[in-house]
């Protein structure tokens, strides 16, 4: 029934997606002026050892895509609960679990498609990495969305209103992505701020998928960076689900 | 035999004035088939009871069976037993109301080809198969508000919980509804449980009446018996009576709600 339901809710809410194709082309944006506009002032910059700025800027560009696209998905939730879809939903049999999972996952999908024409650009601009490290990548974002919808979804269930939900999710994502140093690496920090930057678990993240760039799959980075991952996608989950189970309440 | 029986129903709000109790135990037993309204003013609990009701809200007290479900241990035969349409309906403005229907089918378990005719079966029942393929938002009010109660009738539930049905809607719709919801309880013995601000429509509709100000029942009985008891003769409108059980006036249908 989990799957039955979550399929059902996961089509519902793709079509809903699917219809607003302004949507999927604007979340885009912002990634793409940054490999436009952004990209091409590294290239000389010695970033990192190995490989070229290509290989660390866009790791980086991806998980900021993940981490905005899927903080403010919450929103939707809030349109729905005022136009009454959520309860009348609620009180049908269907698993409350497949609520969250079913926005999660179409999240993971849409962000996942616009990754893939992100690395297609990427590559126009100069991006040559190992297949199998841009396909870490991606497995990096699904989950980094459904960890970070999960919460997201479940903190729109909490507030009454968008005007409080845009503020507390725009003071968390910037910082965030400040401190994880998705657009230019923590390794060219100062200490204090490297060492702060590991309190981040998006830290984590992009290190592993930057490692994953360069073709190396076996190091400690990749190794913290699946880790935190897969624990922060089932504390959020943990924490989405149970909102789920009794909002209202 | 109850098809709805509550003992003390209670439910308490942690608010950041403390905290607030919207329904302050609420005993209440409804027969099958029966047309029962809910009045009251404003923030009197009517919607956290419905909402209780429909397991959409725990309880923070109390008891209550639906069609001999209990509310705490059996939410799952609740939910199969009762339909429910929210105030604010219930459906997404950019899909077409089949969709709609099919959907709520399919939240019912109802394999594809089943949900597609249970769509157009409710759609023929309500009046809204010429308007099955256009966007719920080209809808007319009374138009949308046939279509909340058709995604409600969806699992054929035995009671069907509506919360304040004609609100917003014109003379015409209004008229339209309460046809609606005495053919349902007629043909097909549904208990309908409705809140309203609209004494003339409780007047009119209910076959009894449970007046709840600041979250107990102050008054139960048919329209008749309260305007005798309450009102002083059976010839004093309800406005008189309600007036004389809650010590005010109804507040005007179209104040803010409560949002819980």
């Amino acid at each position: 029934m989990l799957l039955h339901d979550t399929a059902l809710i996961y089509g519902r809410h793709l079509r809903q997606s699917l219809r607003s194709r302004f949507g999927l082309v604007f979340g885009m944006l912002v990634p793409l002026l940054y490999l436009l506009f952004f990209g091409p002032l590294l290239t000389h910059l010695p970033l990192r050892a190995q490989g070229s700025s290509w290989q660390t800027l866009v790791p980086g560009v991806l998980l900021q895509l993940g981490l905005f696209g899927s903080a403010f998905a919450g929103f939707s939730v809030i349109v729905e609960k005022n136009q009454g879809v959520l309860e009348r939903m609620r009180v049908t049999p269907v698993s409350r679990l497949a609520l969250l999972l079913g926005r999660v996952l179409r999240d993971a999908t849409v962000l996942v498609a616009q990754a893939v024409v992100l690395v297609l650009a990427a590559v126009v601009l100069g991006l040559r990495a190992p297949l199998p490290g841009i396909l870490i990548g991606f497995g990096f974002v699904a989950l980094l969305t459904v960890s970070l919808g999960s919460l997201s979804y479940a903190t729109a269930m909490k507030v009454a209103t968008p005007q409080e939900f845009g503020p507390l999710v725009n003071a968390t994502t910037m910082p965030s992505m400040l401190l994880s140093g998705l657009i230019l690496p923590m390794t060219l920090a100062p200490g204090w701020l490297n060492v702060l930057s590991h309190l981040m678990p998006f830290r984590y993240l992009v290190d592993a998928v930057r490692d994953a760039y360069v073709g190396s799959y076996t190091t400690a980075h990749m190794l913290y960076g699946v880790l935190v991952a897969l624990g922060f996608a089932l504390v959020a989950v943990t924490v989405g689900t149970r909102v789920f189970r009794t909002a209202g309440a | 035999m109850a098809i709805i029986s509550t003992a003390g129903l209670t439910r308490a709000f942690r608010t950041k004035h403390g905290l607030v109790e919207a329904v302050r135990g609420i005993d209440l037993v409804v027969r099958p088939g029966e047309i029962l309204g809910l009045l009251g003013p404003n923030g009197a609990g009517k919607t956290t009871t419905l909402r209780m009701l429909t397991t959409l809200l725990a309880p923070t007290g109390g008891a209550a069976t639906v069609a001999g479900c209990d509310l705490a241990t059996d939410p799952a035969g609740v939910r199969l037993a009762c339909g429910y349409v929210a105030q604010s309906g219930g459906v997404d403005p950019q899909v077409t109301a089949r969709e709609e229907l099919v959907t709520q089918g399919r939240l019912y378990r109802l394999p594809k080809a089943r949900a597609a005719e249970r769509a157009e079966e409710l759609a023929h029942d309500l009046g809204l198969t010429d308007l099955l393929d256009r966007r719920t938002s080209t809808l007319s009010g009374g138009q949308r508000r046939r279509l909340d109660i058709a995604l409600a009738l969806t699992h054929h539930p035995k009671v069907l919980f509506l919360d304040e049905p004609t609100t917003g809607l014109d003379p015409a719709g209004r008229a339209g509804l309460w046809d609606l919801v005495r053919r349902l309880r007629d043909e097909h013995g549904t208990t309908v449980f409705l809140t309203t601000h609209y004494l003339d429509e409780a007047d009119a509709l209910s076959d009894r009446l449970v007046i709840v100000d600041k979250g107990v029942v102050v008054a139960d009985g048919t329209p008749t018996a309260l305007k005798l008891e309450h009102g002083g003769s059976i010839d004093a409108s309800l406005q008189e009576t309600f007036l004389a059980i809650t010590g005010r006036g109804p507040a005007p249908a179209d104040a803010t709600p409560v949002a819980v």
